[in-house]
């Protein structure tokens, strides 16, 4: 019998996308044990955690990314039809998104000039340089859309998509402290915030955590603070002096 | 099949999504306009057939492993991030926020004035 070794076993499944797709379900696993393990901690959420132990891995293995996204690129499509998928709960509660129309809309409108110009403002403050900054700006829209307007108002796209990514983990992580300290409980208030502030990590979360109702608001928010956003953000970037 | 049809019907509406963006060059990912298409369809049809609301829950249960693969891309800007690191890591927290608490503020004070105008008991529901 003829025994491969270990390196030509590595040669093979290295290339192969399964092996990338087994390991991201895996860690995803064990990243949701950990966090209940740990008492279910945001500071620890589940998607920060896999994203973290994955970066490790590859590191330590040294696998470069667009290989593993070749197996990952499996899960990542899904993000798709999930997209979609969000019309149903936004259908379920469909009276209540009618009957707050306006206070929506105007909290929209206010939570994307703070977050502009605050992102900005900060920036500015600290000396960042002028890519990062107008690549910071459209940090709280979901990845597509934010690298759409970077590109637009003079940022650097694929550091957009990442620094957006951090927001999302960031908003996790400090929503529940803002609730409390807001005494905000109600659950279409947390959803519509997360989806604005952390786009889809936000969704995730607030589906996952708080339900279907603050989960369909927070699809909602996204949706909006999106669409919004591409408006709004030349606006704002040319009050600030660029562009 | 129920799964198959679910699936297909997103995949539908993403596809009609995609080409709407596409062909009007919206800077929309088509996946948002596919998701306002389905909204259409589901109050013109006036209910959530069995098999979609099966396969969009599913989905919708899972959404944040959908996220990972996008995530570890972060490994690939480590070297931009870095060169501007303090202030990037200090805005994206305080930035972040300030903006969930004027949101959640605003959101909370319009809906209680909101709640009190049309006789309705604020807040919660």
């Amino acid at each position: 019998m003829n025994v491969a070794t270990l390196d030509q076993l590595w040669v093979y499944l290295s290339g192969n996308p399964l092996l990338s797709l087994l390991v991201t379900l895996l860690v995803f696993v064990l990243a949701v044990r950990i966090n209940r393990a740990v008492g279910g901690t945001p500071l620890l959420h589940p998607v920060t955690l896999s994203i973290a132990m994955l970066i490790a891995l590859l590191l330590v293995v040294d696998m470069d990314y667009p290989t593993y996204f070749e197996g990952a690129q499996f899960i990542h499509f899904l993000l798709g039809p999930a997209t979609v998928a969000l019309a149903i709960p936004l259908y379920d509660h469909r009276e209540r998104v009618r009957r707050l129309l306006w206070p929506l809309l105007l909290a929209c409108g206010a939570g994307i000039v703070t977050a502009v110009a605050s992102t900005l403002g900060v920036a500015m403050l600290l000396g960042a340089r002028t890519e990062t900054l107008l690549s910071l700006a459209p940090r709280s829209v979901t990845s597509p859309i934010a690298m759409g307007i970077a590109e637009q108002i003079g940022g650097i796209p694929s550091l957009a998509a990442g620094l957006v990514l951090l927001t999302g983990s960031v908003g996790c992580a400090l929503g529940p402290w803002i609730f409390r300290l807001l005494r905000i409980k109600d659950p279409v208030v947390q959803g519509f915030t997360l989806g604005l502030a952390a786009h889809g990590f936000g969704t995730a979360h607030a589906f996952a955590r708080l339900g279907a109702v603050a989960g369909a608001f927070s699809g909602l928010a996204m949706g909006l603070t999106g669409l919004l956003t591409a408006f709004l953000l030349p606006l704002i970037t040319r009050l600030f002096g660029f562009g | 099949m129920p799964l198959i049809m679910g699936m297909s019907v997103l995949l539908a509406c993403q596809f009609a999504g995609e080409l709407v963006a596409r062909g009007l060059t919206l800077p929309i990912p088509g996946p948002v306009i596919g998701m306002v298409i389905l909204l259409v369809a589901l109050m013109t049809l006036g209910k959530v057939p069995s098999s979609l609301r099966m396969t969009g829950e599913g989905l919708l249960r899972y959404l944040t492993l959908l996220f990972v693969p996008a995530g570890v891309g972060l490994m690939v800007h480590f070297e931009l991030i870095g060169a501007d690191l303090w202030p990037i890591v200090v805005t994206l927290v305080a930035s972040t926020a300030v903006t969930l608490g004027v949101t959640a503020w605003v959101l909370a004070r319009l809906q209680a004035g909101h709640a009190r105008r049309s006789g309705r008991p604020g807040g919660k529901a």
